[in-house]
């Protein structure tokens, strides 16, 4: 099983490679796009400012990479809002994968959503042996809209997607390496299952 | 829906926890990595690692602490203590941390909040006030409290929201260490007042006093340390208690 950790400059990639050693799996950083379509698992982190993120991307040149990738592929957080059809931060066009916008919370709520809130509405395997109404660890200030690529969603100020998939591609808006056992569970699924 | 966080904190120096542990089944009492990880296991939503070192190997040792932290722990944490440049955060969370907390930085040079933002995102920068209420009126202090500014306490935290910090941790000096409950008070209004994320700090001594400080202070979070470092509260007992009183918690 080889896993890769897609390493643009722009993710908590260290948090992530621990947590698939608390696994038992051996993660491997990388920005070459051989060794990336070579993978079994790839994941796609990003924490940080669309635009900027976006832009780095695309100097490495994965952006044309990572919509063609064949092999199971996970985007965590900001991964996951680059993986959509645009975001509102910084007016970014994204990847094109998941056919949604991402756009801000409204002001009705606190801004960015931080702390641990609960998932919904679970539609893939992605989440077996999760229970509906688990808490996940999140900190956002954007958020993708329900569509029908949502696979969970979640509840601040209105419902949202907690989690996105279409074909291969998967996405967490939510932090499973900080998610404690139910995010532990959820990298377990996507290693073992997808 | 989005829960109330239970926030545990560590005081390190020199890469060990410092004082007020007592936690029997701890093979090593000053090793904040343990630590860390059976608050982890036993319900805290997430951690915040104080550094009060003073030392020129500072800096190296904080950043090989929170490498190991991030190894083993598998919740969010805060690092703050003496974090002054773009660079200090950057080795912090290329280690691993979630979230830097400045504070005295912040004030010396509040430029360096839209300096953190821009390079690494809102959602990462903590800023820590802490405050003194004097004849009526909240001025933020330096050095753990013990030096005052000109700068009022809702002033300064509009600005610090202005210049796109992601949370706040508000300490109040005249709570902290008294055990007599939060300063709801101050808190109810930073958290009208602004619309990010307020943690409560400084005051706790019982379960009581949380309730208040989710209800009353309208807090996102709270934080302590001693209640919890001596077992005087227990995580889950808190958080039992806190569902009974209809606050969303994590269970």
């Amino acid at each position: 099983m080889k896993i890769v950790i897609i390493d643009y400059g722009a993710g908590n990639i260290q948090s992530i490679k621990f947590a698939f050693q608390r696994l038992g799996y051996e993660a491997v950083l990388s920005k070459d796009a051989e060794e990336i379509m070579a993978a079994d698992k790839v994941i796609f982190p990003g924490v940080g400012e669309a635009s900027s993120a976006m832009k780095k991307l695309r100097e490495s040149k994965l952006d044309k990479i990572i919509p063609t990738l064949k092999q199971p592929v996970l985007g965590i957080c900001l991964g996951m809002q680059l993986m959509c059809h645009s975001s509102e931060e910084g007016n970014t066009q994204g990847l094109g994968i998941f056919d949604v916008d991402v756009v801000k919370f409204s002001k009705d709520v606190k801004v960015p959503q931080i702390g641990w809130n609960q998932i919904t509405n679970l539609k893939s395997d992605l989440f077996k042996n999760v229970k509906e109404k688990e808490h996940i660890y999140l900190v956002h200030s954007f958020y993708a809209p329900l569509c029908e690529e949502t696979i969970a969603e979640a509840e601040y100020g209105l419902e949202y997607s907690a989690a996105l998939k279409k074909n291969n591609f998967y996405g967490t808006q939510f932090h499973p390496e900080k998610s404690s056992e139910v995010g532990e569970q959820i990298l377990r699924n996507f290693i073992e299952i997808i | 829906m989005l829960t109330k966080r239970i926030i545990p904190c560590l005081d390190i120096k020199n890469g060990r926890t410092v004082k007020g542990i007592n936690f029997v089944d701890l093979r090593d009492a000053g090793d904040p990595v343990e630590l860390a990880e059976i608050y982890a296991k036993t319900g805290a939503d997430e951690l915040v690692f104080l550094d009060i070192s003073a030392t020129e190997e500072r800096r190296r040792t904080l950043a090989d602490l929170v490498l190991r932290v991030a190894e083993k722990v598998n919740i969010p944490f805060t690092v703050g203590g003496g974090i002054s440049s773009v660079e200090d955060v950057d080795i912090l969370l290329h280690n691993g941390a979630d979230k830097v907390s400045i504070n005295s930085s912040a004030v010396k040079n509040p430029q360096l909040i839209n300096d953190l933002v821009a390079k690494f995102g809102s959602q990462c920068i903590v800023v820590a006030i802490d405050a003194k209420q004097i004849e009526g009126e909240w001025i933020v202090h330096l050095v753990g409290g013990k030096v005052p500014t000109a700068l009022n306490l809702f002033t300064w935290a509009k600005e610090v929201e202005e210049r796109g910090a992601g949370e706040i941790l508000f300490t109040s000096m005249n709570h902290d260490g008294t055990k007599d409950g939060f300063a709801n008070e101050a808190l109810a209004k930073l958290s009208t007042e602004l619309n990010i994320p307020i943690i409560a700090s400084g005051g706790a001594g019982n379960m009581q006093h949380f309730t208040d400080t989710f209800i009353e202070g309208k807090a996102d979070a709270a934080l302590a340390a001693s209640v919890f470092h001596f077992k005087e509260i227990e995580i889950k007992d808190l958080k039992e208690e806190l569902k009974r009183n209809h606050i969303p918690v994590r269970l």
